[in-house]
């Protein structure tokens, strides 16, 4: 037998790897070249992008940003690059690019969705970034950069600029203090959006907005008495009756003793992205909240309740959005009275929210069915009652587990947006790309617009998924 | 665990009935699990349940506080029966605490927001008045140091200290402890039972489910064994462990106590 003794009298001093095992060679190697089968498909991989740069490179590199026309474009690049080459057109995005931004929104008024959406990311910034003062602050001072040179080219009333930089700046100061004040910015940002967009009285937004302090004055009145539920319920009910009864015959009574409003815009002219991140961002807003209901409502040991839900979701699911933006452009009118003027933007975004609302539950359940129940019991033997567990225990969580899938949704939501052609809108894809190639100028242009188009749709769905990721990471407290 | 070093000045068991059970029957569809439960807890007993697994001692505690419902009888706590009002049972739960096997304690939220999250949502103290509450609950249980980390980066045997200084925020009258220390390493559980018998100490009413005998032996005033959903024997610990009266109990404690 060997001896089992052993004693170590010398320590061996740390050396370099050997030059196969470490840096680029080993990478190269364990990634691209690891096998026979592995470096075929490495080297079949590097052919074919090597055939997508050839073939496509000279496109991009012929582009013409200058030109009136496309016959035109196409005489620069054989005068340029030689007869039968190919180049892209970016002269058409050159010259129609405000149409795919806004439709046909009268172009002396385009500092009115120029604001919109700058005060939508402020209005949006507390929500996302709420208490992390330096995200907020940064966010903000880029929205009041942003504001400042679009509204001057847009060529924006001086008291707009006056008045939307101290709005923007006074949100930075109070920042500084604590965010949770700025949420009532965010609160009162839908009625300010519509009104800028659509124009018209000023009396409409603050009357339908009162409709909702009718609904927490009458909460807050019956909440001490009632059960919370109750007082909720007599709220909606309040509220609804100042929607559908009061609020036409106050707006104009307002009206016509002070006549304040700004140049109406009807929603015929609304087109492009503005329309889109329009339907896009109220219906991500709406349904959210609503999928939570749904959610819960799927769960719950009461049967019409249950019944009603899994109806409602099922239904919606099982019907293509198509075939409910149809319903919401043709047979909607049918059901309604007769004389009822509702806003087709208005009628699409009702059901593109359904439509994202009833996805939204059934992923939300997928968050509920995965937590354990001891999250339940928990909560139970502590004494919270089913709205304070569900609040503060269980949606936290379960939210939270359905980040990624949330985010799909919504990112699919928008994107979806672009169906609204269907119904005669003017969405950015086919749209607006229909009416510039009717153009005789740019007739027979294909790539650039869907390019442009898709760059900016990519971004901005590319903006939520990061922003999901960040979500996940800071809200990760299990150290797993 | 000696019974020398246990302070038994304040443990006393007055004449005030805690938790009153009568006829109480609990059936999982057709499988009935408790049986004509019946028993009295005085305020101050420190009472141990043992039995195998599947004799319904957990479902029993879990009636307590009406995580489980009871089909037939009454459970009477601190003077509130416990039947469908839901005003009821929110007033029995605030005044019941209850340990879980897997502590259950809230990963979203730090240890000071775990514990003062009750107080501050259910009995509306001020934020600031429940997190010294919690601060003196978790030097009691001693993890103050740890307050602002969250329970995934505790050991099993703190979390489940956090758990019951949790339940302690909300100043309970009785504890329920469901198999406290079942999931823990050999070495937490001592910390956990330490923590236990300083709240038994202090003259708490506390109903356990454990395995822990040398617990039973040093702390319970009462032991209860069930089997098959029944209570079957119950007495003093000394009587319970060395004179066992039923053959179920003697065949019980061998298996426990024999290896």
């Amino acid at each position: 037998m060997a001896p089992i003794n052993f004693v170590r009298n010398e320590m061996l001093a740390p050396s370099a790897p050997p030059v196969r095992e470490a840096g680029a060679v080993k990478w190269l190697r364990e990634n691209l070249f690891s096998g026979v089968f592995n470096t075929i498909l490495t080297l079949v991989g590097i052919y074919v992008i090597y055939s997508i740069i050839v073939a496509a490179l000279p496109w991009w590199l012929n582009s013409v940003w200058n030109a009136g026309s496309l016959s035109e474009c196409r005489e620069i690049v054989a005068a340029q690059a030689g007869e039968g080459a190919t180049g892209a057109c970016w002269a058409m995005i050159r010259e129609r690019w405000h149409q795919f931004i806004f439709g046909f929104y009268p172009s002396e008024l385009y500092w009115r969705p120029v604001l919109a959406f700058g005060l939508l990311v402020a209005a949006l910034a507390p929500v996302l970034f709420g208490g992390q003062k330096r995200n907020l602050t940064m966010i903000l001072a880029v929205v009041a950069a942003f504001l400042l040179v679009t509204l001057w080219m847009a060529g924006a009333p001086l008291v707009v600029f006056v008045l939307s930089m101290a709005v923007v700046l006074g949100m930075i100061a109070v920042a500084q203090a604590g965010s949770g004040k700025l949420l009532w910015f965010t609160a009162l940002y839908p009625a300010l959006c519509f009104w800028l967009l659509w124009g018209g009285s000023i009396w409409l937004p603050v009357v339908a907005m009162l409709g909702f302090v009718v609904l927490g004055v009458a909460y807050l009145a019956l909440v001490g008495r009632t059960s919370p539920m109750t007082a909720a319920g007599v709220g909606v009910v309040l509220a609804l009756a100042w929607w559908f009864i009061l609020d036409k015959p106050l707006t104009e009574a307002l009206f016509a003793a002070l006549p304040w409003g700004i140049e109406a815009v009807a929603s015929d002219q609304f087109g492009g992205f503005l329309l889109a991140i329009t339907i896009g961002v109220t219906a991500i807003g709406f349904s959210l909240p609503i999928g939570i209901l749904l959610a819960l409502g799927r769960q719950s040991d009461m049967l019409i309740v249950k019944t009603l839900c899994v109806g409602f979701i099922e239904f919606i699911r099982g019907v293509p959005l198509i075939t409910l933006l149809f319903t919401a452009s043709l047979l909607l009118q049918y059901f309604l009275p007769p004389g009822t003027n509702f806003d087709i933007i208005l009628r699409v975004i009702i059901l593109v929210t359904l439509f994202a609302a009833a996805y939204l539950a059934e992923v939300i359940r997928g968050g509920l069915a995965a937590l354990p129940s001891g999250q339940y019991e928990a909560a139970d033997a502590l004494g919270l009652d089913y709205w304070r567990a569900q609040r503060l225990i269980i949606l936290p969580q379960a939210l939270k587990i359905s980040i990624p899938s949330i985010v799909s949704t919504f990112i699919g939501l928008f994107k979806d947006t672009t169906l609204v052609a269907f119904v005669g809108l003017m969405d950015p894809l086919k749209g607006v790309t229909q009416i510039v190639r009717a153009d005789i100028n740019w007739k027979g242009i294909y790539w650039e617009p869907y390019i442009f188009v898709g760059a900016i749709f990519f971004v901005i769905c590319f903006g939520m998924s990061r922003y999901s990721m960040h979500l996940e990471r800071k809200l990760k407290t299990d150290h797993r | 665990m000696s019974d020398a070093a246990i302070d038994r000045s304040k443990m006393q068991i007055s004449d005030e009935v805690a938790i009153q059970i009568a006829g109480m029957n609990k059936w999982y569809g057709t499988f009935h699990v408790l049986r004509d439960i019946n028993m009295t807890v005085q305020r101050g007993e420190r009472i141990v349940i043992c039995g195998p697994s599947g004799s319904g001692k957990s479902t029993l505690i879990r009636c307590i506080n009406r995580l489980e419902e009871h089909q037939q009888g009454k459970i009477v706590v601190d003077g509130t029966e416990l039947t469908n009002d839901l005003k009821n049972i929110d007033k029995v739960r605030s005044e019941v605490g209850m340990v879980f096997q897997h502590f259950n304690l809230f990963p979203h939220l730090t240890i000071l927001e775990n514990c003062t999250l009750a107080p501050i949502w259910v009995r509306k103290v001020p934020k600031k008045e429940a997190e010294e509450t919690a601060m003196h609950f978790l030097r009691k249980v001693k993890i103050p140091e740890q307050a602002n980390k969250y329970p995934g980066q505790l050991s099993g045997g703190q979390q489940q200290r956090v758990a019951i200084a949790r339940s302690l925020c909300m100043k309970p009258r009785i504890m329920l402890f469901d198999e406290p220390t079942s999931a823990l390493d050999p070495e937490m559980i001592k910390e956990v039972l330490d923590t236990m018998i300083e709240l038994a100490e202090e003259g708490m009413t506390m109903l356990c489910v454990t395995h822990e005998m040398g617990f039973a032996q040093a702390v319970a005033n009462r032991v209860i064994f069930m089997d098959q959903g029944q209570i079957v024997e119950q007495n003093e610990p000394k009587e319970f462990f060395n004179n066992p009266k039923s053959d179920r109990t003697k065949l019980f404690l061998s298996q426990i106590l024999g290896h």
